[in-house]
């Protein structure tokens, strides 16, 4: 399957989407997808019988800075009746960088968003947990940005607070001692 | 010593005796950051062999464990739990930093790793390499027993 022929199944299935071919060194489709229709064709992709996408391999996102639209979302779906895969990129600008979620679809999409929120910025509307991934919670900025300062030095935290309150504390050690019988 | 008699006895202070005992019975904790604990874990086996020097008992707890071989890149996340390890091991202890990364932060000058892990513990001795070669965190160790024989007890 190649980027026309999905761009003609993807634009008879929803009719007012926008798709353009995005060019591809390796001859994998590859598509853009305006935002707003992102949920709507990665369910048409999912769902349909002769699509049958059914596993999101990646999701990731590359910034072009200073260009604009600066970010471009990359989800690669796969194919396992069809043996397919497929790439669709969304351009997003930086001032307005969110997208709908698909973790309602994946739940592989659930860490690796929060991952794109933690290292570029980009929210994802509707995630049921959007909290960072990699970075410390209560980290500043996004360093995979192109313009994140990256020899930034700060002083290390050599502790951290506690992640349970007292209350929550003596819960759990009664919780445990009532599963253990004692 | 040096009395000429058949009484098998050698007489020593109880500080050399300490100092003797701890410097030749390290204990390692298990604890690899990075491409360094590769070199560590060649250290331990048998072509190089640590254990005669006597420091072959890797500990998978702290809290049995002098020794800290802080064998990587630290990163800022991984800080505190590095220190909560520190502060679980009993006295005494040594921490031994291996490697440039843990040093000064190697080739990493960036936001993410800490540019030298003494910024969190103390470090006694500091092996340098990318990574080092078994033989020089050896050396390093040879020069931590060297350390801990000149420690006071009081």
């Amino acid at each position: 399957m190649d980027s026309s022929t999905l761009i003609a199944t993807l634009q008879e299935a929803i009719p007012g989407a926008q798709f353009e071919a995005a060019p591809s060194v390796d001859l994998q489709a590859t598509i853009y997808v305006s935002r707003d229709a992102v949920p709507d064709v990665l369910r048409t992709l999912r769902d349909r019988e002769d699509l049958a996408f059914t596993f999101l391999a990646e999701l990731t996102a590359a910034d072009f800075w200073p260009r604009e639209p600066r970010f471009e979302l990359i989800y690669i779906l796969v194919s396992i009746a069809h043996r397919r895969r497929v790439r669709l990129k969304v351009r997003l600008h930086g001032n307005d960088a969110h997208v709908a979620t698909a973790s309602d679809m994946w739940p592989a999409a659930n860490w690796l968003e929060r991952e794109v929120w933690d290292l570029f910025g980009i929210a994802f509307d509707g995630h049921p947990d959007p909290r960072r991934l990699l970075m410390p919670e209560d980290w500043d900025g996004f360093p995979l940005r192109k313009d994140y300062p990256v020899q930034i030095l700060k002083t290390p935290q050599s502790a951290e607070p506690l992640q349970v309150t007292e209350a929550e504390f003596r819960a759990s050690v009664a919780k445990d001692r009532l599963t253990r019988g004692a | 010593m040096g009395l000429e008699t058949e009484i098998p006895v050698l007489t020593t202070t109880v500080e050399k005796m300490i100092q003797w005992a701890r410097r030749s019975s390290i204990w390692p904790v298990t604890f690899g950051l990075a491409c360094c604990a590769i070199e560590m874990m060649a250290m331990s086996c048998s072509r190089y062999d640590i254990a005669r020097f006597g420091a072959e008992v890797f500990r998978g707890s702290p809290r049995q464990s002098d020794l800290m071989i802080v064998a990587g890149r630290l990163s800022r996340k991984m800080a505190p739990a590095l220190r909560r390890i520190y502060d679980q091991m009993p006295e005494p202890k040594w921490v031994i930093s291996m490697g440039a990364c843990a040093s000064i932060g190697g080739v990493f000058d960036n936001y993410a790793l800490v540019q030298g892990v003494d910024q969190i513990v103390p470090v006694d001795v500091f092996v340098p390499g990318c990574p080092p070669r078994p033989e020089s965190l050896i050396y390093g160790i040879v020069q931590l027993q060297r350390k801990i024989a000149q420690q006071k007890l009081a």
